[in-house]
């Protein structure tokens, strides 16, 4: 039988269900809503979700996946070959254990406020 | 009030990183029609209630983002007149062909301090459909999708805002209708050529050249209900709304295009006359400023650009 869904496993935090036809930034969401990410140490990284603006950058560890466009400004050629994505532009071709990118820092009002780790260019 | 020179957005030219995805998106979502392909493989889009010939160009590349906003001027001796003043601002103006871009006359460009390129064009041939003019029905042709009635502005983020905001008053003539921040630290300022609340605006940023949002004008709040119910059936990536902004009190829905641009769909908006005040708000009350019934800004307005 051919599996239609797919454990994602974040490095540290916990795991998330995501459909075959679902991209990974959005299946992590949901677990974040969920509760099942704790303890996710920022804010999940949530921006256009379509490939274009770079805030979900992770490194697939181990998995397959359907990669659909993303653009070049914020993952190289250098970048890909080194296993980094953009995890909205990502689909599970098998469970996935990833990392954020993401760091946390602390706004001018001491909430935590997310950032890229690089400055987007 | 006499409207001359600088008249109203014309086009803007888009990045994206799947044509026939996009094609979708700003044609059978936002409402758009096409009017042709370019040789190049460049699309021309324009709303069925804009008489010109296109006001979103789409082009395929490997980032999201844009390329260059264009601003229609009254007639061709206001190019004339505006590259002189723009050269002795200090920039540097270039020129394009007319027909670079299909229906498209001569066209003047030169570069932001916030790292945006801007052009200005006398000229655009009319295209179909566009707006009845003998007897006129509301529309040939029903509105379809969001129903979008015009490209109407853009918010483009990079350095050096007060720089634009000096340089769009003094040079082309627009009139700055409100500010975010305090003066000599602000980190917005909307602009108007016209009457509207706005047709360009920017917000400091760190990278240049940034792309916030392009706008689309729906009818009413009736519409951006519309548009809210056509996002969540086709899964269109949400980012807020349906809201109202307090800066211009539109009616709005930040969404994202299959590459990740941002647009947006808002009704309404206050008229402005070149006699009004600037209208100001404080780094306090920023939140109300940008979703006025959230009063807090989420994270991506600040920092999700392409």
């Amino acid at each position: 039988m051919t599996a239609t869904h797919f454990r994602i496993y974040v490095k540290d935090v916990g795991a998330a269900d995501c459909n075959i036809d679902e991209r990974v930034l959005v299946a992590l969401e949901r677990a974040q809503g969920l509760g099942q990410l704790n303890p996710l140490p920022c804010k999940l990284p949530v921006g256009c979700r379509r490939g274009g603006c770079g805030i979900c950058k992770a490194k697939i560890v181990t998995g397959e996946f359907l990669r659909t466009p993303m653009s070049r400004s914020h993952i190289s050629v250098d970048d890909e070959q080194a296993g980094f994505v953009l995890s909205c532009s990502i689909y599970p071709r098998s469970d996935l254990l990833l990392k954020l990118e993401c760091s946390t820092k602390t706004g001018t009002k001491g909430k935590k406020v997310i950032s890229n780790e690089e400055e987007n260019q | 009030m006499a409207h001359t020179g600088v008249l109203r957005p014309g086009f803007i030219q888009l990045r994206v990183l799947d044509m026939p995805s996009a094609i979708t998106h700003y044609v059978d979502r936002i409402g758009l029609h096409q009017v042709s392909e370019g040789p190049d493989g460049r699309i021309y889009l324009k709303s069925a209630d804009e008489f010109d010939h296109h006001s979103v160009v789409l082009r395929r590349a490997d980032s999201a983002g844009m390329d260059v906003m264009a601003f229609k001027v009254a007639k061709d001796s206001d190019l004339d007149r505006f590259e002189k003043r723009i050269t002795d601002y200090g920039y540097v103006v270039d020129h394009i062909p007319p027909e670079e871009q299909p229906g498209i006359g001569r066209r003047i460009g030169f570069m932001l301090e916030s790292g945006h390129r801007i052009e200005l064009f006398a000229h655009a041939e009319q295209s179909d459909p566009k707006p009845l003019t003998l007897n006129p029905d509301v529309w040939d042709y029903e509105p379809h999708g969001m129903r979008a009635r015009r490209f109407d502005h853009a918010l483009l983020y990079g350095p050096n805002v007060e720089k634009n905001l000096d340089f769009f008053c003094n040079v082309l003539d627009f009139s700055c209708t409100e500010t975010v921040g305090p003066t000599g630290n602000l980190i917005a300022v909307f602009l108007s050529a016209g009457m509207k609340a706005h047709d360009i605006a920017f917000a400091n940023y760190p990278s240049p050249g940034k792309l916030h949002h392009i706008s689309f004008e729906l009818e009413n709040w009736n519409d951006v209900g519309h548009a809210a119910d056509i996002i969540a059936r086709y899964d269109i990536s949400i980012d807020i709304g349906p809201t109202r902004h307090g800066i211009t009190r539109g009616q709005t829905i930040y969404f994202f295009d299959p590459s990740g641009n941002r647009n947006e769909v808002f009704a309404g908006g206050f008229t402005f006359y070149p006699d009004h005040p600037i209208r100001t708000w404080d780094e306090g009350h920023v939140g109300k400023a940008i979703f006025y019934y959230e009063r807090v800004l989420n994270d991506a307005f600040l920092s999700v650009v392409t």
